[in-house]
């Protein structure tokens, strides 16, 4: 595949340097609800005797999809296709974008009504919109409210989930004009309202697709506001996005994943709305839009090739430590969290996300969460070889001099009592030094070092060993 | 409790321990260097079971600080000396359950030869080795404080060693266990992650530091010394936690043995 990502219109906030990921800004609200999500999601993974099994069947259902996308995409295009849809094929988010546009210009669209999709973000469709003239409106509620604010989500599945109830209150005063209010049921009852009008007005509708299925061709969308029905069904036109690793090969497996996915991604048994679409309905226009967008880098590298498996549910991004401080601005494009740290940097290039990796202390909650098992914390650590040794800003000769020296400094004894004895010296003399320069003064910045104490255990254990020896005599009588 | 995804078995289809087996030491760096007394407390651990202790002179590092920053190349070199290092040796155990990790769960990514696998699959975390293959769960100790536990991530969720810590604890005579908040969180060291991104890592730490101090006890106790490291840098620099002390479960099932 070409070097599309470099039109990759997203990619660009990347080079906002991650500053959060470093100095951690994230949102109370955004700290709070993520532990508590991460604490439901793991009570009820153990409620279920079956947990274990459903994650592995989905993990090799899963393996099986992505090992065969070129047969199953085809028949997937191929059943629905026969049912009065219209199947286009994206290479890059520029395509994709053109596709889009094309068919709203085709049809004299003036206002689209959205339902969640993540590709979309991806695409920066609502950007493409804007340019063209065409109104666009995000009906998930979070999508909405940070599409009012004119802010990115911060989360993949619940978007606003830094804000708190009183900034959506402001928000709907400043933007919407409505009276200032707290209240939940409100809140929800003002943007109702205005989404309502919206929908009856739409020219066309759009959606993610959260699987397609290649046996029946059938479109899988979930949610739980009811405007994904209404933002598929209303309008006369229908336009779904896709990644290519959205397909499975049988309906017959899509109980596993539903299970699944409602509740690692918001603790429900299962989501409110499942719509299963099936072909256009008559009289109206079906269009999915399958995108590659990259997806195929990942594919191209067997160590990543499991990040395609990811069925887009946040729980890692809930579990994770990091994300919880940092929130998902700080990672610097769409997809955040401990997944998002491997999939962009497999979609937009190690180029200009091979930091991403080491947004990470490895802790692995992740993957303890992770519905699909995705081996996340390994395939960080697999990137972060990628990284240094690929064009990436960790890159760096002065650091690999250090590892090759830190290398020769272990691989001998001699060589590493010496390196030690360095060591043991630079750490008393520290507290002497006016200032910490580099790594040392990022460690005492806000932790002590450890005391120096006498000996090494390695240099007293001739003397211990006589002792522990008698110790052992003087423990068997 | 959600079980770990998938830690990698120990090597024990071979024959099974034997009484009189000798046991090989592996001490990693920083404790050699900055905590003989976790060394010193493991060897006597051993020695009081009836293990014979050796302790190879050569053995270094086991390669996870280049290895978790991505420089593999160099990583291999370390690896391939702990290897030449305690390739003789059928059992090797070390007091950290992260570097044990290292050895048995990631040699074979930086390279899948199977000697340098097979080492790695003989390195054992002392307290799995106490209790799952000597059967040891009491070791005599008394340790009389309000005690907290804090298993570092890599013991936890890629060794799958949960079990033997909490019932070697539980066994300790005078000590009151102490339940700490939302315990198998990470407490935000990470190895070189603690300095690249130094802010994250505190704040992390410091949510750890403040469960700690949640919990009342007096001492955090832990099989990972990296971690400790970390918790107690920040322990010290808060005026109302300095008075928390940490320490290397070797030596709390090593005190008060008569």
């Amino acid at each position: 595949m070409s070097s599309h990502d470099l039109h990759l219109e997203g990619a660009p906030f990347l080079k906002e340097q991650n500053a959060g990921l470093y100095e951690p800004a994230g949102s109370k609200s955004l700290g709070e609800a993520t532990e508590r999500s991460s604490k439901q999601n793991r009570a009820i993974a153990a409620e279920i005797p079956s947990w274990q099994d459903w994650r592995e069947s989905a993990r090799q259902i899963k393996q099986f999809a992505i090992a065969n996308l070129d047969k199953l995409l085809v028949q997937f295009e191929e059943r629905i296709s026969a049912r009065g849809a219209t199947v286009l094929w994206a290479e890059n988010a520029e395509q994709a974008n053109r596709l889009v546009l094309d068919i709203a210009r085709e049809h004299h669209v003036k206002t689209v009504v959205k339902g969640k999709s993540m590709v979309s973000e991806e695409m920066e469709l609502n950007h493409t919109f804007e340019a063209a003239g065409i109104r666009a409106v995000e009906t998930d509620l979070g999508e909405y409210i940070v599409q009012l604010a004119h802010q990115r989500p911060t989360h993949i599945v619940t978007p606003a989930l830094h804000l708190s109830a009183e900034d959506v209150g402001k928000i709907f005063a400043e933007r919407l004009g409505e009276p200032f209010s707290a209240d939940h049921q409100h809140l929800t009852n003002v943007a109702r309202r205005h989404l309502r009008e919206e929908y009856l007005k739409a020219d066309m509708g759009m959606s993610g697709v959260n699987f397609a299925v290649a046996d029946t061709g059938t479109l899988v969308v979930v949610e739980n506001e009811g405007n994904g029905g209404l933002s598929t069904s209303t309008p006369p036109i229908h336009v779904a996005l896709m990644g290519i690793e959205k397909v499975l090969p049988s309906i017959y497996y899509l109980p596993v994943f539903l299970n699944l996915l409602g509740r690692s991604g918001t603790g429900q048994k299962l989501t409110t709305y499942t719509h299963l679409i099936h072909g256009a309905t008559p009289g109206k226009k079906l269009y999915v839009i399958i995108l590659d967008n990259g997806r195929t880098n990942v594919l191209a590298d067997p160590a990543t090739h499991a990040a395609l498996h990811c069925i887009r549910c946040g729980a890692c991004l809930n579990a994770c430590p990091v994300y919880r401080r940092v929130g998902g601005w700080a990672y610097g494009w769409v997809y955040p969290g401990p997944i998002g740290s491997i999939v962009t940097p497999g979609l937009v290039g190690l180029k200009s996300a091979g930091k991403l990796p080491f947004a990470s202390s490895l802790c692995g909650a992740c993957q303890e969460v992770c519905p699909i098992k995705i081996d996340i914390p390994h395939q960080l650590v697999h990137l972060r070889h990628r990284a240094v040794n690929e064009p990436s800003p960790m890159n760096s000769l002065s650091e690999r001099l250090t590892w090759k020296a830190w290398a020769w400094a272990m691989s001998g004894s001699k060589r590493y009592r010496l390196a030690m004895a360095a060591v043991r010296l630079g750490v008393r003399m520290a507290k002497f030094l006016p200032w910490h320069p580099g790594k040392l003064g990022a460690w005492t910045r806000g932790r002590e070092l450890p005391r120096v104490p006498g000996p090494a255990f390695r240099k007293s254990w001739s003397r211990h060993r006589s002792q522990l020896d008698s110790h052992d005599r003087s423990d068997r009588t | 409790m959600i079980t770990p995804a998938n830690p990698t078995a120990p090597r024990q289809d071979d024959p099974p321990y034997q009484k009189g087996d000798p046991v090989a030491l592996f001490i990693p760096c920083y404790i050699d260097q900055f905590y003989p007394g976790v060394g010193e407390a493991t060897a006597r651990l051993l020695t009081r079971h009836g293990v014979p202790v050796v302790f190879p002179e050569q053995q270094t590092c086991c390669g996870q600080p280049a290895f978790n920053s991505g420089y593999w190349e160099e990583a291999r070199r370390v690896i391939h000396h702990f290897c030449d290092t305690f390739g003789d040796h059928r059992w090797i155990v070390s007091p950290s359950g992260s570097c044990t990790a290292m050895c048995r769960v990631f040699f074979g990514h930086v390279d899948p030869d199977r000697r340098v696998v097979g080492v790695g699959r003989r390195v054992f975390e002392l307290t799995e080795f106490l209790v799952e293959i000597l059967g040891v769960t009491d070791t005599g100790a008394t340790f009389p404080h309000k005690t907290t536990l804090h298993i570092g991530c890599h013991t936890r969720r890629e060794l799958g060693v949960v079990e033997p810590t909490l019932k070697l604890l539980q066994n300790v005579r005078g000590l009151t266990y102490c339940e700490l908040p939302n315990m198998e969180e990470c407490c935000g060291f990470g190895g070189t992650f603690s300095v690249k991104l130094a802010g994250t890592s505190l704040a992390m730490g410091q949510t750890k530091a403040e469960n700690i101090l949640a919990s009342g006890a007096d001492v955090v106790v832990s099989p990972d010394t990296s971690c400790l490291m970390h918790i107690d840098g920040i322990l010290q620099r808060n005026p109302e936690m300095k008075h928390i002390r940490t320490k290397h479960i070797a030596e709390v099932l090593d005190a008060g043995v008569q």
